[in-house]
């Protein structure tokens, strides 16, 4: 066991884990934070993208130790008290998601598109989704309310 | 997954040391390739290693007075395609970086990681095959050519740890991927290098290991352009075949790609 410390979502939290224990778990376990969703075991649908140190990163793919001392931003963390973020928002207005399982990760990585690259065509939105699958709702609307939160 | 040690040594020499007083300790840098591999329990070492936090191991430099490009082993994949000195000495080797899996694992994944992991269907395996590149350890220097051995083999010893590489810089490239829709990874990736007096084609994802294709290089070298490969003949004996594509289809992409990439090489 190893006590692993971190900031998430603006708390400096705490707790005493395995050391094979996920970031993704460690966060909807010992944190209660379960907005990160999973949705798979080969790394490739996204369901689980949060921030680090300002990066959009898959949770289920990174060990809850190698996360020490870094700063962790959840979907939880997004909004502004009870103000959605614009990317919420926008998801929201243009029907972006159907059973929701997908969307945090999808926002968290279109956040982080936004922050890197203000102003994307729908090639880029496209590509920079490459590694968040959503099986519901055929992407057009989710390219849309990216564009929208532009 | 199974439970192992873990350190975060700040040095190469104490991450050597500590691995040499471990059972079987394994390297542990992005872990896009480790951490998924714990998660299935396809391996099950005593120790990670995780050299995350090792200094001076992500620079991104020119040496030998300029003539070369080097890459720490901790540079992300999103580190070098958005890299200038990257971009603007070697631009196709920038593009490989970006069109590794998606943006997430690009931000995790490293050089040293992708290299010292030898998948056959990795995009950087072209890239050090076409440019001539040097693996350096912390305590050997290979030659691309001697070090994809086979299948996920290398020349490397367990507790041997990857620090740079160092490129070739060529007068002009391209690297062209047919790319596996469901994982990401290279169904086949072609590298075209042209030096002032060679060229130098390397294949990846199409067999066991990436190769060079010697008599596609001779063609080249004699004239660089597309019409040189009308009479090219890739043959599919030795290809990978799986539900993904056959051989035939895999010889079919190898020329496809590289006439495509030696049209995006004399733009
Ligand atoms: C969804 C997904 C899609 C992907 N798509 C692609 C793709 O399209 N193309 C592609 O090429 N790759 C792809 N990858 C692999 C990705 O690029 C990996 O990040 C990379 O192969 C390994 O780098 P890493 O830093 O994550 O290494 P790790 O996972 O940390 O380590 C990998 C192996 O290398 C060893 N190792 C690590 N660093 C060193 C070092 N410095 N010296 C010696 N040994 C070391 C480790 O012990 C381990 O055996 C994909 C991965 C995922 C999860
Ligand atoms: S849970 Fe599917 S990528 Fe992380
Ligand atoms: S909304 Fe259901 S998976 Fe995307």
């Amino acid at each position: 066991m190893k006590l692993v410390k971190m900031n998430v979502n603006g708390s400096d939290v705490a707790a005493e884990v395995e050391e094979n224990t996920l970031l993704v778990d460690f966060l909807r376990d010992n944190i209660k934070l379960t907005g990160t969703h999973v949705g798979c075991d080969t790394s490739q649908c996204g369901a689980c993208v949060i921030h680090m140190d300002g990066q959009a990163v898959k949770s289920c793919s990174i060990l809850a130790i190698q996360a020490e001392e870094k700063r962790i931003t959840t979907i939880e963390g997004l909004a502004n008290g009870g103000e959605l973020h614009p990317v919420q928002k926008a998801f929201q207005n243009n029907h972006a998601l159907q059973c929701g399982f997908c969307t945090p990760g999808m926002v968290m990585s279109a956040v982080d598109l936004l922050d890197k690259k203000p102003n994307p065509s729908d090639e880029e939105i496209r590509e920079w989704l490459e590694g968040n699958i959503c099986r519901c709702t055929g992407y057009q609307n989710i390219i849309k309310a990216i564009k929208e939160a532009v | 997954m199974y439970n192992f040690n873990y350190h975060k040594p700040k040095t190469v020499d104490q991450a050597v040391e500590l691995m040499n007083s471990c059972d079987d300790p394994k390297i542990l840098s992005g872990g896009h390739t480790m951490v998924p591999t714990l998660k299935q329990r396809l391996a099950q070492p005593s120790d990670i290693v995780d050299i995350s936090n090792i200094g001076g191991l992500s620079n991104i430099s020119l040496e030998e007075n300029g003539s070369r490009l080097n890459i720490g082993s901790l540079s992300t994949h999103y580190n070098v395609s958005n890299s200038d000195t990257v971009i603007q000495k070697i631009p196709s080797l920038a593009y490989l970086a970006s069109q590794i899996g998606d943006p997430q694992v690009r931000y995790r994944g490293t050089i040293g990681g992708s290299v010292a992991n030898a998948d056959p269907s990795a995009d950087y395996p072209a890239a050090l095959l076409a440019l001539n590149a040097t693996i350096v350890t912390n305590n050997a220097k290979y030659q691309a050519e001697d070090f994809f051995v086979d299948m996920f083999q290398t020349p490397l010893s367990e507790n041997e740890i990857i620090t740079n590489i160092l490129f070739d810089i060529p007068v002009t490239g391209a690297y062209v991927k047919f790319r596996n829709p469901a994982s990401g990874y290279a169904m086949v990736g072609v590298f075209v290098a042209k030096y002032n007096s060679s060229v130098i084609v390397a294949v990846t994802g199409a067999g066991p290991k990436a190769f060079r294709l010697s008599e596609a290089e001779e063609l080249l070298t004699k004239s660089f352009d597309v019409n040189s490969l009308s009479e090219l003949k890739i043959e599919s004996d030795g290809l990978n075949s799986d539900i993904h594509a056959s051989s035939e289809y895999r010889a079919h992409l190898v020329k496809v790609s590289l006439q495509d990439a030696v049209k995006i090489a004399l733009k």
